[in-house]
């Protein structure tokens, strides 16, 4: 199947908009595709008539383009019909909102759409979803543009199960400013599923790290779906609903009680280096670290900070997350003191944590990480930034990112993540350095380079 | 590969739904699993035999299609040491609910140890390693890994178990083989790759590691409801 259709339409139809109700999904789709991306939308529906001023071609046959995207929001019943008009006029693809089939106990009406589709080898998303969400390409997600949290172009991929988890996902991504390629909620995934989306996103140039909100998968679909993801060649990221329910399995022995379902499923997803996160913060910054660097590390950080408080609370996370923070050998502590300025050479403590006291300047901070950079017995570096500290300034972040582009030792940054300290974390996102707005953040993000084993 | 043979045990068993222990013990026997020499004894002449065999001290079990939980209706007896004993266990399980005869052995020794294996549904067959034995499920200190898999996945295994160090070795006490461990644990994980479609859940359990063996003292195959020859 082809589905450059469902995720690159130049041309959309939006099947089922109404004449009369303008908040009907189809109605918020269509104003939306028509007024604010770059794509050349239809309008239809049995009846005809005219919406904002464009007419409503009465059935697919009647439009006048070749359609790449049909997005069908007609009532249930209608839908298998549709589907079959829609291959009938050669429409590359469809993504069907409607709810109205396995979800409330019609498998039947999903089985005869999944059948159609099947023979004449055409892909479609849903039913019972949100669709794709394609940041300044399109959307098919029936809620209205200014409602929605939008997030920049990136290159996370987000394919969620649950539409409504998926869109306050973005919300968290956007928060952290990290970009999306694009976002899919594939409801019911009646013929698209996350395996096919695995796929497919690991061929798509524009898609650095795969992420998925997983329910369950299907009878043997996780075995092929964590195969998968260990030979796709990026980094995927997972994070589980229902870890708490309880299994259905008779408990007749003593494996099958104590491997319950969730047990299996995280620790098959490490077995395979897929990288688990326990909630939606995790979620959002394994796939900011992962999407910044392609390259698996091992336990042993360097920590660099202005105050020796937050080096110790660093290397407690670091504990926490069986990482080590090695002290240094006593060579590169001198070669790193020798290049600090006069006034914090003297006061400064360089065994790892790395304190350079409040008398740090920017200098000092890009000599003490280039020295960790270069020391064979890190892994990666964790650089605290406190930008209240009097001697830094909000270039600091660009420069430092030098340093990994120079080194090639993974840099991970924590700045507060307010608004006047905005300039020195696009100094390192915009570089391609990861930024955490906590402590505990930063330790997750090196944690996620060292469980992906795509990488 | 399954034989044909391999096939009868199932099959012979597809009533009960699940495989009594000298035949589970005799599946794997035939699969190339390491099974130490056991007697199935069903009569009384056959009880000083078997004790020739095998030597003391022994571990006796009772053998019936109808019982599951052997400990639960005090089917297990232990550190038999002598022929006397044994005649005396044989007849205590004679009373047993459907006893089809005793599953005898020699006593191993060594750190207890669960390996098993289920049927998920949604990754199919996985291998379980975990601390404990008979204890386990009082410390739940398991690893899972879908199956097959390798002797890295299995030092991984060890590495993940909080216990770690009972097989690792500690204070110089005695440490379990690893070549042991592997084989096993590898050679298992491909049996339950070839029985999948086949079983619902294998338990080896306890599995009695030492220095010198990995001696599986009790084997259960659970069969699927569904399965096909």
């Amino acid at each position: 199947m082809n589905f450059d259709p469902l995720f690159k339409p130049e041309t959309v139809a939006v099947i089922g908009v109404s004449r009369k109700n303008d908040r009907h999904p189809a109605n918020v789709i269509y104003n939306k595709l028509h007024l604010r991306y770059p794509v050349k939308v239809f309008a239809v529906n049995p009846q005809g008539g005219s919406i904002l001023r464009e007419p409503i071609y009465p059935s697919i046959a009647d439009v006048p383009r070749k359609v790449d995207l049909a997005v069908i929001a007609a009532k249930a019943e209608f839908v298998p019909n549709i589907l079959e008009q829609c291959i009938a006029a050669g429409v590359g693809g469809a993504t069907v909102i409607s709810g109205g089939f396995a979800e409330v106990g019609r498998p039947e009406l999903q089985e005869r759409m999944k059948r159609i589709a099947r023979e004449a080898d055409f892909p479609f998303i849903g039913p019972n979803c949100l669709g794709v969400y394609s940041p300044d390409r399109f959307d098919t997600f029936f809620l209205p543009g200014e409602r929605l949290v939008r997030p920049d172009v990136g290159s996370v991929a987000l394919v969620s199960q649950s539409g409504g988890v998926l869109v306050d996902q973005m919300v968290q991504f956007t928060e952290q400013s990290v970009g999306l390629s694009v976002a899919v909620s594939i409801g019911n995934k009646a013929v698209v599923n996350e395996l096919d989306l695995l796929d497919y996103l690991s061929r798509d140039p524009a898609t650095r790290v795969i992420s998925f909100y997983v329910e369950g998968f299907g009878p043997n679909e996780g075995r092929a779906f964590v195969q998968k993801a260990q030979s796709c060649g990026k980094p995927v990221v997972v994070l589980k609903a229902g870890k708490t329910a309880a299994g259905t399995r008779a408990v007749s022995s003593h494996t099958a009680s104590l491997a319950g379902d969730y047990a299996v499923f995280s620790q098959v997803m490490a077995q395979h280096g897929v990288v688990e996160a326990t909630d939606a913060s995790e979620l959002v910054a394994y796939c900011e670290s992962l999407s910044c660097y392609h390259q698996r590390i091992g336990n042993r950080m360097g920590i660099i900070s202005v105050s020796g408080g937050h080096g110790a609370l660093a290397s407690d996370a670091c504990a926490a997350r069986h990482m080590e923070v090695p002290i240094l050998p006593d060579a590169i502590q001198a070669a790193i003191r020798e290049r600090l300025s006069e006034s914090v050479r003297s006061i400064a403590s360089v065994a790892n944590p790395v304190d350079l006291t409040g008398s740090a300047t920017d200098d000092d901070f890009v000599e003490a990480a280039q020295g960790l950079s270069r020391s064979p017995d890190l892994d990666c570096v964790l650089l605290l930034l406190l930008p209240y500290s009097p001697g830094l300034s909000l270039d600091l972040g660009a420069r430092l990112s030098q340093v990994y582009q120079r080194e090639g030792k993974p840099l991970i940054a924590y700045v507060p993540h307010e608004s006047k300290y905005a300039m020195l974390i696009e100094g390192f996102q915009l570089n391609r350095v990861p930024v955490a707005a906590s402590i505990e953040g930063a330790v997750l993000m090196a944690d996620a380079l060292r469980r992906c084993q795509s990488c | 590969m399954l034989t044909d043979a391999m096939h009868a045990i199932i099959e012979s068993s597809r009533d009960m739904g699940w495989i009594m222990e000298p035949e589970a013990k005799r599946l794997m026997s035939l699969y190339g699993i390491e099974i130490p020499p056991y007697a199935w004894v069903r009569s009384h002449t056959e009880v000083k035999t078997a004790a020739e065999q095998l030597g003391f001290p022994l571990a006796a079990k009772v053998v019936s299609p109808k019982v599951v939980h052997k400990s639960d209706v005090g089917g297990v007896a232990v550190g038999i040491d002598s022929v006397e004993a044994l005649t005396e266990v044989f007849e205590r399980f004679c009373k047993i609910d459907g006893f089809l005869g005793m599953h005898v052995e020699a006593m191993a020794r060594g750190v207890e140890l669960i390996i098993g294996s289920v049927v998920d549904a949604q990754f199919g067959p996985v291998v379980l390693l975990g601390i404990g034995g008979t204890s386990v499920e009082i410390y739940k200190d398991t690893a899972v890994r879908m199956a097959p898999i390798t002797e890295k996945e299995v030092a991984d295994m060890v590495d993940s178990l909080k216990g770690r160090a009972l097989i690792q070795g500690y204070r110089g006490g005695t440490v379990v083989s690893m070549e042991r461990l592997s084989r096993l644990l590898v050679s298992f994980s491909h049996m339950v790759m070839d029985l999948e479609g086949q079983i619902a859940s294998i338990d080896l359990n306890p599995v009695i590691a030492s220095e010198n063996a990995c001696v599986i003292a009790d084997a259960r195959i659970m069969l699927a409801a569904d399965g096909k020859a």
